[in-house]
């Protein structure tokens, strides 16, 4: 069990979503930074996929009840427990009665908590992803608030503290032709109506940096930058949305769609942020801008590759230095 | 008019990596909508195929990995779209949906009346006449998008969008209708409110609405 101390607007209980359900209307959820979320897990000791704590606003203050594997990852949010730093992308063993307290972050958007056994709330619709609209899943379908106490799985730590490479330091991204320092590449496959730009708005979709707005949440967030066009306005069939898609709304502003999407939706579609890169949004704070890279399908599905290879030398690092360590 | 995608052959791309999303040909209708069914069906048994997600006229399936080979799906897709056969859903059910017409919670009935030259009284009951077709289930949760609208009440989306809809609201735009389960904002007319059960998250499935069920609107009281 942990308690949260501190007002934790919009921190909610999160894992992999519910991938399998768009037809019910019900969409993905899930961390909008996976790869953090899933790398927390494996130094502990948990499945991948097992729930922690997406914390987006600072600072976040949690008590333990008993001992447990503790480790933060995502946003180095500067994370302290009981007043001395943790670092970042590391197990520690915790103990009962600790505090911990992420602060803002210097660089990224969102924290993991993630713990031994992992946050242990009712499976809803197969995931313990929290979907607020509809109040699905989660910690009683809602964001955490200050008092709340909040099952977990396991008891017990291991002996040694585990860390990782943080997935930025492997998955390096060359910054495109224009970038300023602080810009955010992403990789983008052309999609849909992207044929029915204008050329002019074509190549202003890669060439401009397309800054995330304060309109910008779990849902998708809303770029400012340059005003796209189509040759002529389109009316398009509602259609299956899926997180990384950008659409193009009739005010030209694109919206790229993210884990709280609605399960299916209606605009022009011109391109999706590939599934490899869907981490680096994640970790796009309000006001960053971001960079688009055309790939092709090979491309993206090559990056794909990079990151699953990158979770199995954890998985193989973990395993091995777990079983040093107990 | 905006120019409606209205496909001479089916057009099929990639949604990046996770998802290929199918289009078929030809116009907006309800026998195409019933060749889409029918490979949502085939579709989702195929092994790479997360889920199979029917949208109006489309087709999504998600992958649990990029696909190695995607041309090959997209042969596999086009073979299923000739196999297809228009036809209604064997098991479909008629669902019954009480709505209060009107009032705080059905806001736009005498506005939609107005633009379509009738009495609150008339829309509604031309809304209730009609038996509806759920021709896709999305959007927001156990949300049916319903075909069957009496033309006389065909409006476009609101300019300015709703900013809050509450769960439970009876809504129209264009030639469809439908019911939303939970609140949020929308650019559609809502005409009443209903209490019916169309979605419960504790039920797997959780949407009481499937496609190719029929829906029936009960009047149950019209208020000013």
């Amino acid at each position: 069990m942990i308690e949260i101390l501190s007002d934790a607007p919009l921190a909610t209980v999160q894992d992999f979503g519910r991938p399998d359900r768009r037809r019910y209307g019900v969409g993905t959820s899930g961390a909008m930074d996976r790869l953090a979320l899933a790398t927390g897990n494996i130094l502990l000791g948990n499945p991948e996929d097992a729930a922690g704590i997406e914390v987006p606003l600072f600072p976040f203050r949690v008590r333990l009840d008993a001992d447990l594997d503790i480790a933060v990852t995502g946003a180095d949010a500067r994370a302290t427990l009981d007043g001395a730093p943790l670092p970042p992308w590391w197990r520690i063993g915790a103990r009962a009665g600790q505090e911990l307290e992420l602060r803002h972050p210097l660089r990224g958007a969102r924290a993991y908590l993630t713990l031994s056994g992992g946050i242990d709330v009712p499976r809803v619709l197969g995931a313990r992803a929290t979907q607020l609209r509809g109040a699905i899943g989660g910690f009683e379908g809602r964001a955490l608030k200050r008092g709340d106490r909040v099952p977990t799985g396991r008891i017990g730590t291991a002996a040694a503290p585990l860390g990782a490479v943080p997935p930025d330091a492997v998955l390096t991204l060359p910054a495109p032709s224009g970038a300023a320092e602080g810009d955010i590449a992403v990789r983008v496959l052309p999609v849909g109506e992207y044929a029915e730009l204008t050329p002019e708005s074509r190549a202003a979709f890669w060439r401009s940096g397309w800054v995330v707005t304060p309109q910008s949440n779990r849902a998708g967030y809303r770029l400012g930058g340059a005003v796209l066009e189509t040759v002529r306005k389109l009316e398009m069939r509602s259609y299956g949305v899926v997180p990384g898609l950008i659409q193009l709304p009739p005010g030209g502003a694109p919206i790229i769609q993210l884990s709280d999407a609605n399960a299916t939706g209606g605009y022009p579609k011109i391109g999706t942020v590939i599934e490899a890169d869907l981490w680096r949004l994640g970790q796009a704070p309000i006001g960053a801008t971001l960079r688009f890279v055309e790939v092709d399908y090979q491309a993206a599905r090559a990056a794909w590759l990079a990151v699953e290879d990158y979770l199995t030398k954890l998985r193989r690092h973990a395993a091995w230095q777990g079983a040093a360590g107990r | 008019m905006p120019a409606d995608l209205g496909l001479d052959v089916p057009r099929i791309g990639l949604l990046g990596t996770s998802a290929m999303l199918f289009d078929a040909p030809g116009a907006f209708d309800l026998s195409v909508q019933q060749r889409i069914w029918a490979m949502a069906r085939e579709a989702a048994l195929w092994p790479e195929v997360v889920e199979a997600v029917p949208g109006m006229t489309n087709l999504m399936l998600s992958f649990a990995s990029p696909p190695a080979d995607p041309g090959a799906l997209e042969e596999r897709l086009l073979r299923a779209w000739e196999a297809s056969e228009p036809g209604p859903v064997a098991d479909s059910r008629l669902v019954e949906v009480p709505v209060v017409y009107g009032g705080t919670l059905g806001p736009d009935l005498a506005p939609v009346a107005a633009q379509a030259g009738l009495t609150p009284v008339q829309a509604a009951e031309l809304h209730a006449a009609a038996e509806y077709v759920v021709y896709a289930v999305g959007s927001s949760p156990g949300f049916g998008y319903l075909g069957g609208l009496d033309e006389r009440l065909f409006v476009p989306r609101r300019a300015v969008p709703l900013l809050r809809a509450e769960g439970g609201s009876v809504m129209i735009a264009g030639r469809q209708a439908g019911v939303t389960t939970a609140a949020g904002p929308t650019g559609w007319h809502v005409l009443g409110h209903s209490t019916a059960p169309l979605f419960d998250a504790s039920r797997d499935p959780p949407a009481l609405l499937r496609p190719g069920d029929r829906v029936r609107f009960r009047i149950a009281r019209i208020e000013a």
